[in-house]
């Protein structure tokens, strides 16, 4: 019977090795180490000196970051709610009696596929000034050619609605998989009971998608803060726009490895984590005054 | 009556959606069929005058595209053949075999999927230059043999198996080891799809890493590739779409071919979050 027990131990640990030291070695002490950085210095070759506050306080007066922090939340705040509405409105749609729904939720899942590198270089040039089809679409209803992507006030606008296009497909087949899961003697009990087809949505498919729309809500809204590849790729660095739709990974990425100021650059990405756990623990704080258990 | 026009909504939003959805890929499309004149005519023309089939050449004289494929091909596929086999033995550990301190290394692993990933950014970039990898093409696929999110989801499969499916293995004297790997791994089949799927998805259109490891025009990946090719000051847009396309195609096909396994993969994930 020991001798069970021991080989059990032996083979544990054997099995969780190369996933344990891997993950220390990549994540775990790594994860340390940034907060150490964010603390120091660091040179071209990776030698670091001890700075203190400094990194952050050069940071809380940063008008760069400020206005980061600002795009981001900007970001959040229009991504989120918009793209997670236009995902249940979809799913809810698909789920109900209709043909090609397999050809429907491929079409939607394309943009999830998508490079994100491919996605930005055509949007880019959808959205171009002169000759971007947007530009000439709009034309028709006598709008002036805009240049979306190089404007300051339209820059953050535009990549928002790519940002939610390549969204919608994920969360949609997260919230069908929901929309599947009620089961339908609860919908037949509401129709003998004659509760309208609205009804039944707002009291029986809503309340039960909670869970679903939960869980894709924390996904959006990490990912979102997260944003950067479709920024790198759309917004130019050379564009004046640059500033109004930077997110704060964005920036953290010009410190860290184009201007090379990686101890600055480890404050940002300290600062970031911490907002994305707050908001998160708010949210499974708040989540059960409106997610059905 | 009323029936009727409902269906009629229903059907008109989804179509009008899915044109939605897929029209920057159709434009994607007809653009790099076009000269770069026509490319920039007003008003566009749908239907290339002249078909550049050429744009598709063009684009791997200009670039080393070939190259970009391969180091995205490899990278990819080392980093999917590393999950399966490195988080599907935790995964079957954590499940199943008891050992000191199992609950804590598991609750560890957890806590690594609430960071937002820039936090090891730095770091993992420092390993890479000391072991003197930047520019190679085991700087592209290294940190990302390692999954915690793969361990767990593996993990709470191997839970679903029931016992009983060991048990005459365990009479027949195998030890944990052969378990794991002629019962349990092919019972776990769906699960490694998924993580198949999800690990291939993020390796082949990750952007940030690639571009931060590899600077060198031999060792990019397409997406690093794309970028490079997009920052230009002049661009051949006919080119730059053509050149999109190709990166994108291995994962369409991918995607149409596995469309089942891929989409109850991403349905799963989030039952189980």
């Amino acid at each position: 019977m020991k001798n069970k027990k021991t080989e059990q131990a032996f083979w544990g640990y054997l099995l969780i090795m190369p996933v344990f030291l891997g993950l220390m070695i990549f994540y775990i002490i790594p994860f340390f180490q940034n907060f150490y950085f964010s603390f120091t210095e660091i040179g071209i070759f990776g030698g670091s000196t001890w700075v203190g506050l400094d990194n952050y306080k050069k940071i809380f007066v940063d008008k760069e970051f400020w206005q980061s922090l600002k795009n981001t939340f900007k970001y959040v705040i229009i991504a989120v709610p918009l793209g997670i509405s236009i995902s249940t409105v979809l799913a809810v749609l698909l789920n109900t009696k209709i043909k090609f729904k397999g050809l429907f939720r491929t079409i939607y899942f394309l943009p999830v596929i998508a490079m994100a590198s491919a996605s930005g270089a055509v949007w880019k040039w959808i959205y171009n000034k002169d000759f971007g089809i947007l530009n000439f679409c709009l034309s028709f209803f006598g709008f002036e050619h805009i240049s979306w992507l190089n404007n300051p006030t339209t820059s953050l606008y535009a990549v928002v609605v790519v940002m939610i296009w390549m969204k919608i497909g994920y969360n949609m087949i997260i919230l069908l998989a929901g929309l599947q899961s009620i089961p339908k003697s609860l919908y037949e009990a509401a129709k003998i009971d004659g509760a309208s087809e609205i009804r039944q949505f707002f009291f029986i498919t809503l309340p039960l998608l909670t869970p679903s729309l939960f869980f894709v809500g924390i996904m959006t809204l990490i990912s979102t803060f997260q944003v950067f590849d479709i920024i790198y790729m759309m917004v130019n660095k050379y564009s004046i726009a640059i500033n109004e739709s930077t997110s704060v990974v964005s920036l953290f990425y010009r410190y860290a490895f184009e201007f090379n100021e990686k101890g600055y650059a480890s404050a940002l990405a300290a600062i970031l984590f911490f907002i994305i756990i707050m908001i998160t623990l708010l949210q499974f704080h708040i989540k059960k005054k409106w997610v059905h258990e | 009556m009323n029936k009727k026009i409902g269906k009629f909504m229903i059907y008109f939003t989804l179509i009008c959606g899915g044109i939605l959805s897929t029209t920057p890929f159709v434009w994607m499309l007809v653009t790099s069929l076009k000269t770069m004149g026509e490319s920039t005519q007003i008003p566009p023309t749908m239907f290339p005058s002249k078909v550049m089939w050429n744009n598709y050449v063009e684009v791997f004289k200009l670039l080393p595209f070939g190259k970009y494929f391969i180091n995205t091909l490899l990278s990819t596929l080392i980093m999917v053949i590393g999950q399966l086999v490195f988080c599907s033995m935790a995964g079957y550990a954590f499940a199943r075999l008891q050992f000191w301190g199992k609950k804590k290394i598991f609750l560890v692993f957890l806590t690594i999927l609430m960071v937002p990933g820039q936090i090891y950014l730095i770091p993992q970039y420092l390993i890479i230059q000391k072991l003197g990898l930047l520019n190679s093409l085991t700087a592209l696929f290294l940190p990302g043999l390692f999954s915690a999110f793969g361990t767990f989801l593996l993990k709470q499969f191997f839970e679903t198996i029931p016992r009983e499916l060991e048990e005459a293995a365990i009479i027949d004297g195998c030890n944990p080891f052969q378990i794991y790997w002629r019962v349990m791994l092919p019972l776990i089949k769906p699960a490694l799809i998924t993580l198949a799927i999800l690990t291939a998805l993020y390796g082949w259109n990750s952007l940030m890493w690639p571009l931060i490891v590899n600077t060198s025009a031999s060792k990019m990946t397409l997406s690093a590739g794309l970028a490079s090719l997009a920052g230009q000051r002049t661009t051949n847009i006919p080119i730059m779409m053509a050149g999109s396309l190709v990166a994108m195609a291995p994962m369409l096909i991918f995607f149409i071919i596995f469309q089942k396994n891929f989409i109850e993969g991403i349905a799963s994930t989030g039952s189980k979050g």
